[in-house]
């Protein structure tokens, strides 16, 4: 209660009534300190207004609008890439559809180019064969007249032995005709 | 003197719950206060001006486009009172946003600061909150007629009224507009001085033993609410503030 004491004594000595004093209720009514107070929080209220103006404010907005900057570019960039890969999908999709594509036309050539070739060796093969056979048929025919001539020589040489074992004599150009007309017949 | 009387007669109570509020020299024994004499009102005033910068300059030096805890902070104190402004006055408020912000940061550091255990309450007083209220009205007058000139008037022509009732609701807003200054001072003082006052009567009460108890959970209790009530109060005067201002860029009704 040391100020409260002091406070009767500043009454008593400046002899105002004691009113203040009785009532110990409110020190925030005892004008004589207002001028006091009101003095040191406009000086206070000036140094916050500064601080804030000049320096905390002006920091802060321009990092909050750094920030939205930054977000907004990064948003921006990601739709870029979006649409970047989005292109990059229809142009592998095409390429692959592409490749199919000359794939079957390079299975469909091979297919042609086999099929020519073995057409080609097929008919080569054929006229290879039928000269072979016709080779064949010409020895066949050729053993076959050797055989003619071999059949005649031996119906000759039987005819004379067997007009010779019948008692005849046989003359070779007579038993020739004969048999080259038996032959013929 | 009165309660201590009775404090001796009721048994060595003692109440002295408006104590706190009084201002006293810092450097001095002599208790006379002049207007320059460094106080505990001094002192806690600069401590919430140096909070403020603490928290605005010294949270956002990094300037970081990925916030730290400190940084947050002041984001969020910027970014409250920003939306704010911007909401309740539009775009022609934020003209004013600096201005508000200070209000606001003064008047919810020296409340937090005053609920420390033996501090001094800048806001708790009539003749600060009385300078900050003043400080309102004036700007939010001469604002108002520097930019609409005699058309501020139309503030207290009520057009959408009946003709007839128009003078008396005249008179009536121009009363309540001529109370919005003592009103929006009593409010935060008296809201701060109050709480103080009875987490002081509780604590007188802590003395009887057997009441101390309840007497501690009492006061807990009037703490939380007076955390509760340091940040309303400032968010009330400054959103306020806002709705004042409101009238001087658009008076219109």
């Amino acid at each position: 209660m040391a100020t409260v004491t002091t406070s009767d004594g500043l009454a008593d000595a400046t002899g105002i009534a004691t009113h203040a004093a009785e009532t110990p209720g409110m020190p925030q009514l005892n004008f004589d300190h207002w001028g006091n107070q009101i003095f040191w929080l406009i000086l206070a209220l000036i140094a916050t207004y500064l601080i804030l103006s000049r320096v905390a404010l002006p920091r802060i907005g321009a990092v909050l609008a750094e920030r939205q900057g930054t977000i907004t570019n990064d948003i921006a960039a990601a739709e870029d890439l979006k649409v970047k890969a989005q292109e990059a999908e229809a142009a592998y999709d095409k390429a692959l559809i592409d490749a199919r594509a000359e794939a079957q036309q390079i299975v469909a050539q091979a297919k042609a180019d086999m099929q020519a070739d073995l057409d080609a060796e097929m008919s080569k093969a054929d006229a290879e064969i039928a000269a072979q056979v016709a080779e064949s048929e010409k020895a066949i025919a050729e053993i076959r007249a050797g055989a003619m001539d071999n059949v005649q020589a031996v119906a000759k040489d039987t005819a004379e032995a067997l007009v010779a074992a019948l008692g005849g004599t046989a003359d070779a150009t007579t038993v020739d005709a004969a048999v080259d007309a038996r032959m013929k017949g | 003197m009165a309660t201590e009387t009775n404090g001796a007669e009721t048994g060595g109570l003692e109440f002295h719950p408006m104590d706190q509020f009084i201002v006293s020299p810092l450097f001095s024994d002599d208790a006379s206060v002049a207007w320059y004499t460094i106080t505990n009102a001094t002192f806690w005033m600069a401590l919430a001006v140096l909070a403020t910068f603490a928290m605005l300059v010294l949270g956002s030096a990094r300037r970081s486009v990925v916030p730290g805890r400190m940084q947050s902070v002041a984001e969020l104190a910027y970014g409250f009172i920003h939306k704010m402004v911007e909401d309740i006055c539009g775009k022609e408020g934020l003209k004013f946003f600096p201005y508000i912000m200070t209000l606001f940061m003064f008047i919810v550091m020296a409340n937090f600061l005053g609920l420390i255990p033996t501090a001094f309450t800048p806001t708790a007083h009539f003749s600060v909150t009385v300078v900050l209220a003043l400080a309102v009205f004036i700007t939010v007058t001469v604002v108002g007629f520097v930019k609409n000139g005699a058309a501020f008037l139309s503030l207290f022509w009520v057009s959408s009224a009946p003709l007839a009732l128009r003078p008396v609701l005249a008179i009536i807003e121009l009363i309540s507009y001529f109370v919005r200054p003592v009103s929006h001072s009593i409010r935060l003082a008296g809201n701060v001085m109050a709480g103080h006052a009875v987490i002081k009567v509780f604590a007188g009460f802590a003395a009887i033993a057997v009441i101390s108890p309840v007497s501690v959970l009492a006061i807990t209790a009037m703490y939380g609410l007076e955390v509760l009530v340091a940040f309303i109060q400032a968010y009330v005067f400054t959103i306020l503030t806002c709705v004042y201002l409101k009238d001087a860029l658009h008076p219109a009704h």
